[in-house]
């Protein structure tokens, strides 16, 4: 075969035969032409960036012109940790991950079993659809939505008082911003979960019920230990996509409803101190980091 | 060195060249031109949006061959961002809110004006002819285009005596229903509010506070937390929770008390005796602006009597030009004084623009709170 069977022109064809010839001789070159572009993306633009994050934390502003002193300096992560409020939010993040997780692991526990084991084949393409359709809205409309529902002529206290009990006064409050979050987050535990459960053989139940297992125990010993790395798969998601965000807040929480990412945000935006933003910014990358530590060291890497 | 401080310092080095490298320089100093000349042909404005309508714009290209090439802003940090883009001279003019044109005119963005060239600034109302948000040192680095008072909001179905006083803000007796703005400017109302009700303070300022003077607004503002339902981010917030019954008092734009007049809702506002903060955009030309002579056209345009009504109405605000009161009206009825903008002269003597809190007080003295100060106050008060 020539070059002119590829409708390449001679030079081109000439060079391009040249590379091939040399990444046949030496296949670690072709490696590293494989490997370097996407590495030098994850090094330069994603660990760097974190690296200048981590660093512009020991700076400061100075208080009278605004500009970025670099002289380095434990006084943002002595703020963080010794004024009462910044510890109060870091808490109240981490406390409505957790609450948020959990909901959800509870919720969508028999959801996704119902669509693994039970649905038929329909069915299930159905609920599936019905579990990711609500990701194809504005996650803005969705928030948006749980504010009318929850106001205080909403219509859950519309429903509450048509069938004569008392209303509630849950909106913009941290209740609100409990069920919102569990509500946006949903599918992020309930498709793991599906995936986990979908894989384990048939034979596994039929063998705890031959050894005389009932529904409960098969459930407990074999049903939950196999879902386990799905559940925390999903967990992942719940817990990093809760603990980052900061728009729920702004929209359905009430007073002291700010998160970790508020507090990120308006240092940037509002105060222009971008050195206490970046060090009140690592305290949710140690926390995940310390998440993601104790998820592997449950095995929920092996599986995902 | 060892091979990891190394590593280090190469680091710090990557990350001083990212991080904004002398974005404060000085108050840029003036360059009038002799008069207005012929127009470039190109304007590039920086603007609320709302604030470039073709209702408006498309007569001014029209008569002066300035094409408006408008970008807007969603807040005053991106405009100053937008400012400073491209080494400044990407952008000829920009509606400065005053929580932005300090910075812009300390940061050498923006260059004074010769409001000799603009004649319709004699007619402005006087305390928006040299405001200190826009005006350094007797240079007017701004010209004051629209502003808006914060009000005291109320529904008047739930709250049959008119209130009077900042105090209602603060009074338990409203308990969960109260609303107030979720900014640090807030800090500036409860100021406000105690240069009258604890003189000893002495407060003289609400912008100008000491590290004293800031602590008691903030302990004032945690004794209102608990009445709080919610802090308003968005004026829509605002407006939708007096819609259903979670507020039924709180601080206020007069845009927020006409659109939920206007949705049937029975509300009122007021200045209360103390007075009230308020807030006042100005254009402000680039210190590098390329199209000077397009600018100054278009600032002369936007103060005229028929835009200044327009760009009112459009938006829900008070023009800086009392003459508008006449073209407001014919657009619609009663619109003049809806807006205040015929209001007897103590009116606007009530009214404290915004204006950045900086660490220098204006007698020179370094005892003055910065707005970081404000913030880190602010964020403490919502916990």
């Amino acid at each position: 075969m020539t070059a002119a069977e590829f409708g390449l022109d001679g030079r081109q064809g000439g060079a391009l035969r040249r590379l091939s010839a040399l990444f046949w001789r030496r296949p670690s070159l072709a490696l590293v032409g494989l490997v370097v572009p996407p590495l030098a993306w994850l090094v330069l633009i994603y660990i760097a960036a974190l690296g200048v994050l981590f660093i512009a934390a020991f700076w400061s502003v100075d208080p009278f012109t605004g500009e970025i002193d670099r002289t380095w300096t434990l006084a943002n992560f002595e703020a963080v940790v010794s004024i009462s409020t910044y510890r109060t939010i870091v808490f109240r993040t981490i406390l409505i991950a957790a609450a948020v997780t959990l909901t959800d692991a509870i919720l969508a526990f028999p959801v996704a079993y119902f669509m693994a084991r039970i649905a038929g084949r329909r069915l299930r393409l159905v609920l599936i659809t019905l579990v990711v359709l609500p990701l194809w809205s504005s996650y803005l409309a969705r928030i948006y939505a749980w504010r009318l529902i929850l106001a205080h002529d909403g219509a859950l206290n519309w429903a509450l008082r048509a069938i004569g009990l008392p209303s509630l006064s849950i909106g913009y409050s941290n209740w609100a911003m409990w069920i919102v979050f569990s509500y946006v987050w949903l599918p992020f535990m309930i498709m793991p979960v599906y995936a986990a459960l979908e894989r384990i053989p048939p034979s596994y139940f039929e063998a705890s019920q031959d050894l005389g297992a009932r529904g409960w125990r098969t459930l407990v010993k074999v049903v939950l230990p196999l879902a386990m790395p799905g559940l925390i798969a999903g967990s992942i998601f719940t817990f990093s996509l809760t603990l980052g965000d900061y728009i729920t807040p702004v929209l359905v929480g009430g007073p002291g409803s700010d998160f970790i990412g508020n507090v990120v945000y308006s240092n940037v935006g509002v105060a222009n101190n971008i050195p206490f933003a970046a060090a009140y910014a690592t305290v949710p990358l140690v926390m995940m980091a310390l998440y993601l530590w104790g998820a592997r060291r449950l095995g929920a890497f092996e599986v995902m | 060195m060892t091979t990891g401080s190394k590593w280090m310092a190469a680091l710090a080095g990557a990350a001083a060249l990212i991080m904004p490298l002398g974005a404060f320089g000085a108050p840029a100093s003036a360059n009038y031109p002799a008069k207005i000349g012929d127009g470039e042909g190109q304007l590039n404005i920086v603007a609320w949006e709302g604030y470039a309508q073709d209702d408006w714009i498309k007569p001014f290209e029209k008569e002066t061959g300035c094409q408006v090439h408008a970008k807007y802003a969603g807040s005053s940090d991106e405009m100053v961002a937008l400012m400073r883009s491209g080494g400044g001279g990407e952008y000829d003019l920009v509606s400065a809110s005053g929580d932005a044109s300090l910075r812009l005119i300390y940061g050498g963005n923006v260059q004074p004006l010769d409001v000799k060239l603009i004649p319709a600034w004699n007619d402005f109302l006087p305390n928006l002819k040299s405001p200190p948000h826009n005006t350094l040192n007797g240079l007017h680095y701004g010209l004051s285009y629209e502003w808006g008072p914060n009000v005291l909001l109320w529904n008047t179905d739930k709250i049959k005596e008119a209130p009077k006083s900042w105090a209602a803000i603060y009074d338990a007796q409203y308990k969960g229903k109260v609303t107030v703005p979720d900014n640090p400017i807030q800090i500036a109302d409860a100021a406000l509010y105690l240069m009258k009700a604890e003189p000893k303070l002495g407060i003289k300022d609400p912008y100008e506070l000491t590290q004293d003077q800031l602590a008691a607004a903030a302990a004032l503002l945690k004794k209102q937390r608990p009445l709080i339902k919610k802090y308003w981010a968005l004026a829509s917030d605002e407006i939708e929770l007096f819609k259903n019954g979670d507020a039924v008092i709180g601080a206020a734009w007069p845009y927020q008390t006409n659109t939920l007049k206007a949705a049937g809702v029975k509300v009122e506002d007021t200045i209360p005796e103390e007075g009230a903060t308020g807030w006042a955009d100005s254009w402000m030309l680039s210190a590098k602006s390329k199209h000077v002579n397009c600018a100054y056209k278009f600032m002369n345009y936007v103060s005229t009597p028929k835009v200044q009504a327009q760009q009112a109405i459009y938006f829900g605000e008070t023009p800086a030009n009392p003459k508008a009161c006449d073209a407001m009206n014919a657009i619609e009825a009663g619109s003049c004084e809806k807006y205040h903008l015929n209001a007897p002269a103590s009116y606007f003597d009530k009214i404290h623009f915004w204006k950045t809190p900086l660490p220098t007080c204006a007698d020179g003295s370094r005892k003055c709170t910065s707005y970081s100060d404000w913030q880190r106050a602010w964020q403490q008060v919502k916990g």
